[in-house]
């Protein structure tokens, strides 16, 4: 009985001990969401702003710029998958990685090959217990990214989607490179502090959209330099803020999935510790009962003997 | 002067400096480059790497050293997009 006792109370301290570990990576978890937060906001004005530069850009000069003109025949595909260092984060890298593998699969179906990007070492840590090849990866940065991080992804991408212009079937074509035709990012969108959603998107060749204006033609401008070098030098820019933004957005998501993980783990780990608590409780009292009653017993026993002599 | 420019200097990671001035001095790729308020609308690159001077009223300035960048000029203000900005010690 007391045995039973011992092992209750051992669980209850191990139970406990995890409830602390998980409790302080709830905190952590929740702290690291505003500053992704403060972070997103942060790099809105930047966003809009050469949003609204390529708006004009566009709208003034003829846009035929290779970073924005779909290829006739697409081979390769590029897919940027964007996943967690760590894990303990619940579903959030798994998410991640199910939507890639459908995107893969689409592109495949479509008969293009896909080429693999990975950010996050869980990412690469599938692909690479699975050998299957990445192109490259990028790790260290997930929760807590900076525009160097997502320039240097963006400067690789662009560099292969470049590559690619000249390919032929099965060959490098010119510049004895393969590049990509196409480019995907597969990342996590924070909707809310408790949804998450994994979303594709193609962020090569870019779409122009035509949106009729309501306020009016867009003033004409003056080009220093000439409108083509200045979409040259712009473009590249714009991907890697959509990038660094992805990247953003994921750190935010991914502290949010870890803080909802870590939640329910210390949920769990209370309801344990209270149902042991209770069944330590039932066990002592047990213990305690058949110990009197022992005692009862036996002077009842002593009782009848001493008066039977 | 009783006309100001409104001036945003932004960068990719939070937005560095908002403020009204007289006058923002900026090298594009094609030479110097003063706009003062009433200018026409503008889209330059900035010289990498290159100074761009605030000048408020009062005969105070701001000068930060950007990496290259862009600078847009439309009838609302100006608009400096820079990926990074360092505040550099004024020449004077």
């Amino acid at each position: 009985m007391a045995a039973q006792v011992r092992v209750l109370r051992q669980r209850i301290r191990s139970a406990k001990g995890m409830k602390k570990i998980t409790k302080a990576m709830e905190l952590v978890a929740t702290s690291r969401i505003a500053k992704a937060q403060a972070k997103v906001a942060a790099s809105l004005p930047y966003a809009e702003a050469i949003t609204g530069v390529l708006t004009a850009l566009a709208s003034n000069a003829r846009i035929d710029h290779p970073l924005l003109t779909p290829r006739e025949r697409v081979r390769r595909a590029g897919v940027l998958l964007v996943t967690a260092d760590r894990g303990l984060a619940g579903g959030y890298s798994s998410n991640a990685i199910r939507t890639a593998e459908s995107l893969i699969a689409r592109l495949r179906a479509d008969g293009k090959e896909p080429v693999l990007y990975v950010i996050g070492r869980k990412g690469v840590a599938y692909y690479r217990f699975r050998s299957r090849q990445i192109a490259g990866s990028w790790t260290g940065f997930s929760e807590q990214p900076t525009f160097a991080d997502a320039r240097e992804v963006g400067d690789t991408l662009i560099k292969a989607f470049t590559a690619g212009a000249d390919d032929v079937d099965g060959d490098a074509g010119a510049d004895g490179i393969l590049g990509v035709d196409e480019l995907h990012i597969v990342y996590t969108e924070f909707k809310s502090l408790m949804t998450q959603n994994p979303v594709t998107r193609i962020i090569g060749p870019m779409q122009v959209e035509d949106r009729p204006r309501t306020e009016g033609a867009l003033p004409a401008y003056e080009f220093e330099p000439e409108p083509e070098s200045l979409l040259d030098a712009l473009l590249p820019k714009y991907i890697n803020t959509r990038i660094f933004a992805a990247l953003l957005e994921s750190a935010a998501s991914e502290s949010a999935a870890r803080r909802r993980a870590m939640k329910s783990a210390t949920d769990n780990a209370e309801e344990m510790i209270e149902k042991y608590t209770r069944e330590m409780n039932s066990a002592r009292q047990a213990g305690i009962t058949q110990e009197i009653s022992e005692i009862v017993g036996g002077a009842n026993a002593l009782a009848a003997s001493g008066s039977e002599v | 002067m009783a006309q100001q420019l409104h001036v945003e200097l932004v960068a990719v990671e939070e937005k560095v400096w908002t403020g009204e001035a007289e006058m923002v001095v900026a090298r594009t790729t094609e030479g110097e480059l003063g706009v003062l308020p009433g200018h026409a609308p503008l889209l330059g690159q900035l010289a990498e790497p290159s100074q761009v001077r605030i000048k408020q009223a009062g005969g105070q300035q701001v000068v930060f050293d950007v990496p290259g960048g862009f600078l847009s000029v439309t009838s609302e203000g100006v608009t400096v997009l820079a990926e990074s900005a360092t505040p550099a010690t004024p020449a004077r």
